[in-house]
């Protein structure tokens, strides 16, 4: 069995030890004896958007998103949509979670357009949200991470919240939500890096992923009591200290 | 009273109680004459240099600041490393007689990358240096593209007087010459057997900082630095004035061959640091010797004589083990270091400490983008502590050291205990650590007799 990971804009799009979460798929899956191959999809270079299983899609300066902003709006953008409509599942963390929504409004001029395949909108805020970031799932899992971010996102109805902010500001500072599901899509303000210090959310990418070419699959449990220990420890840290 | 005054009754007051608070003095300079930088430091009868940039600012200064004391002049630095403004005015009211007239005559500044607008709003530099732009702590400093706007706007606001010295190696640094009516003496590597040719996943400067075309590198020393030119617009490099073009590194020395505008028949400069990264370090501050008028051999001879800085490649003797103290804030920080610890062939047994407070960065995700890959295949054993130990701990899982291989312990003196313990004698520890768990291990190494209190040099 094999997993293919498809790293977006990795020139471009990969700050704030964002690699860290194409790391924690890789080895996840090679320790369960999964073969994996990464490969890169970046601006000025032909795509095969038949070949990702899921992909990964960082946050970056302003101009790297704006160069990225672009480039979606181009052949690209069409063939990252016809990938995600046959069944690859996106990981996304700031920025790229910013530019799958439906657009991104500055404080001055014109809406700049998203690829619109997640229902999130961000607009430009005033403060930005600089932290620990500790959120829980409806179904009491933990999400640990570090935001750095001004831009707001609200979620559309289509879209439902990843977890529920615990410490810190997630989407938007207001409505306590963190991050957005939506099919295979996931977006969310999580540096830090996000998947190591939250495996069971790598786990759920993999499998998504896995199923695509390969059906449904039972991944085997793995020993995290060093992610887990992790967790805890950036967890008290966003409790008391953010 | 004086400013000057209050802020050295401050300093008085700190070593009365045995503090090393370094920044105090200025704070209180500053809030009673905020102007007072500029009044001492016009004072000063050679002038000023500002040394600011990611990495290397405390060595450059260090080493700057030794050149112009073996040309005979007296330098007012900041040389415990506090680099914001009130490190600058604690730096002079220490210097300046209670009645105000500073004993130095050159004024030896290490500014913090974030600060260089507003130091340079207060205070005109002879030279300005700048080491080089790379992505750290990215909750203070945010985005390297910023920050490069910001310095290049204190750069525009300067005379015409003030030479600048810059890496030619590092396009965003290099382009903050462009345009730039004074003078302008760039340094770098040119040996083509130093580097690769592919950048690193942490290059943050892969496009050109003129029309943002996609760089090609004919060589790539670290990150972004290297051999670099714009396939659309045509920037290229600059010509180095100040260069090696014939790099050796050994595990505790480099040797340097000098070319550019200084290379003569002198000798290979030495420099007893390990290290590309204090080759860099050594090029930079040659380059400001150069600035100054001071002669070459004057300069190679006080590097060749210099003392490695805290934290930095320090060696310690412990138990008849050698701690040797590598401090580590960002990613390229640890390639380099790194990468110098490996160049010496060892297999490492390591001390690691992560905090995460705001002089450490707030933010551990850059552990993520350093290299721990490189590391992993050739480390003995590590043990990890500071208040992030279980991230460090997971950094290392994922970069593929053996469980057996990493220990976590708690608290500063167990952690050094365990680590010497594992360490053979006659055998060495290296100690890798971010700026405060540096200086809680330095005073737990000097509370077990290892090392005397670091803010007495």
């Amino acid at each position: 069995m094999d997993l293919r990971i498809g790293h977006l804009y990795p020139d471009l799009m990969s700050i704030y030890g964002d690699r860290g979460n194409v790391l924690a798929l890789t080895q996840r899956a090679k320790w369960r004896g999964i073969d994996v191959e990464t490969r890169a999809f970046t601006a000025g270079q032909a795509w095969d958007a038949e070949w990702a299983d899921v992909y990964f899609f960082g946050g970056g300066q302003d101009l790297g998103q704006d160069i990225v902003g672009a480039d979606l709006q181009g052949e690209h953008g069409d063939q990252l949509q016809r990938s995600i409509a046959g069944g690859a599942a996106v990981f996304s963390v700031c920025g790229g979670y910013q530019l799958l929504g439906r657009e991104y409004v500055p404080e001055v001029g014109e809406p700049i357009p998203g690829l619109g395949v997640m229902d999130v909108t961000t607009r430009a805020g005033k403060v930005r949200f600089v932290g620990n970031l500790l959120a829980e799932t409806d179904d009491g899992r933990m999400l640990i991470g570090f935001e750095n971010h001004s831009g707001y996102t609200t979620l559309g109805p289509k879209a439902k919240p990843l977890g529920r902010v615990i410490a810190g500001h997630g989407n938007n500072g207001s409505d306590k939500t963190e991050g957005a599901v939506q099919g295979k899509l996931i977006g969310c303000y999580l540096h830090g890096s996000a998947l190591p210090k939250n495996p069971w959310l790598a786990d759920r990418l993999i499998s998504w992923g896995l199923a695509r070419r390969h059906g449904e699959v039972t991944l085997d449990s793995l020993d995290d009591t060093e992610e887990y220990a992790a967790q805890r420890q950036a967890a008290e840290v966003a409790k008391t200290r953010t | 009273m004086t400013a000057v005054g209050a802020g050295k009754l401050v300093r008085l007051g700190l070593q009365v109680l045995g503090r090393g608070g370094t920044a105090l003095p200025g704070l209180v300079t500053l809030a009673i004459d905020p102007n007072a930088i500029g009044h001492l430091a016009g004072s000063l009868a050679h002038g000023s240099v500002c040394i600011s940039g990611t990495n290397g600012k405390t060595t450059t200064s260090r080493m700057v600041s030794d050149i112009v004391r073996a040309a005979g002049w007296q330098p007012v630095h900041n040389r415990s490393g506090s680099n914001l403004e009130r490190g600058i005015a604690a730096a002079l009211a220490v210097d300046a007689t209670w009645g105000g007239e500073l004993r130095g005559d050159v004024g030896v500044f290490e500014v913090d990358e974030a600060s260089v607008g507003s130091v340079l709003a207060r205070l005109t530099p002879d030279v300005l240096v700048v080491t080089n732009l790379f992505r750290d702590q990215l909750d203070r400093y945010f985005e390297i593209d910023a920050l490069a706007r910001r310095i290049g706007e204190a750069v525009r606001s300067l005379p015409d007087t003030t030479t600048l010295v810059l890496n030619a190696d590092d396009p965003i640094v290099a382009y903050l010459g462009e345009g730039y009516a004074g003078p302008v003496i760039t340094f770098g590597v040119d040996d083509p057997t130093v580097g690769g040719t592919v950048p690193q996943a942490i290059s943050d400067a892969t496009r050109c900082p003129r029309c943002r075309h996609p760089l090609s590198y004919s060589r790539v020393i670290l990150a972004h630095v290297g051999d670099w030119s714009c396939g659309n617009c045509g920037l290229t490099r600059p010509r180095q004035d100040v260069s090696a073009n014939a790099v050796r590194l050994g595990p505790n020395e480099s040797r340097l061959r000098l070319g550019g505008a200084i290379a003569s028949a002198f000798d290979d400069v030495i420099i007893p640091l390990p290290g590309l990264y204090n080759a860099y370090n050594a090029l930079a501050a040659l380059a400001v010797a150069r600035a100054f008028g001071i002669a070459l051999p004057t300069a190679t001879r006080a590097l060749a004589a210099f003392k490695p800085v805290f934290g930095r490649l320090e060696i310690v003797e412990a138990e008849g083990r050698r701690l040797r103290l590598l401090l580590v804030k960002n990613p390229a920080g640890f390639n380099a270091a790194i990468g110098a610890l490996l160049e010496t062939g060892r297999e490492p047994r390591i001390l690691g400490a992560l905090n995460d407070r705001d002089a450490d960065s707030r933010d551990v995700s850059w552990i993520w983008d350093a290299d721990f890959e490189a590391l992993a295949p050739r480390i003995a054993h590590a043990t990890v502590t500071g208040l992030r130990a279980r991230d460090l701990a997971l950094r290392l899982k994922y970069a593929g050291v053996p469980k057996d291989r990493v220990a976590v312990v708690e608290g500063w003196v167990p952690a050094i205990r365990a680590a010497i313990d594992g360490t053979p004698v006659g055998e060495e520890l290296v100690l890798i650590a971010t700026y405060t768990a540096m200086l809680s291990l330095r005073d737990a190494l000097a509370r077990l007799g290892y090392v005397g209190q670091f803010w007495e040099d």
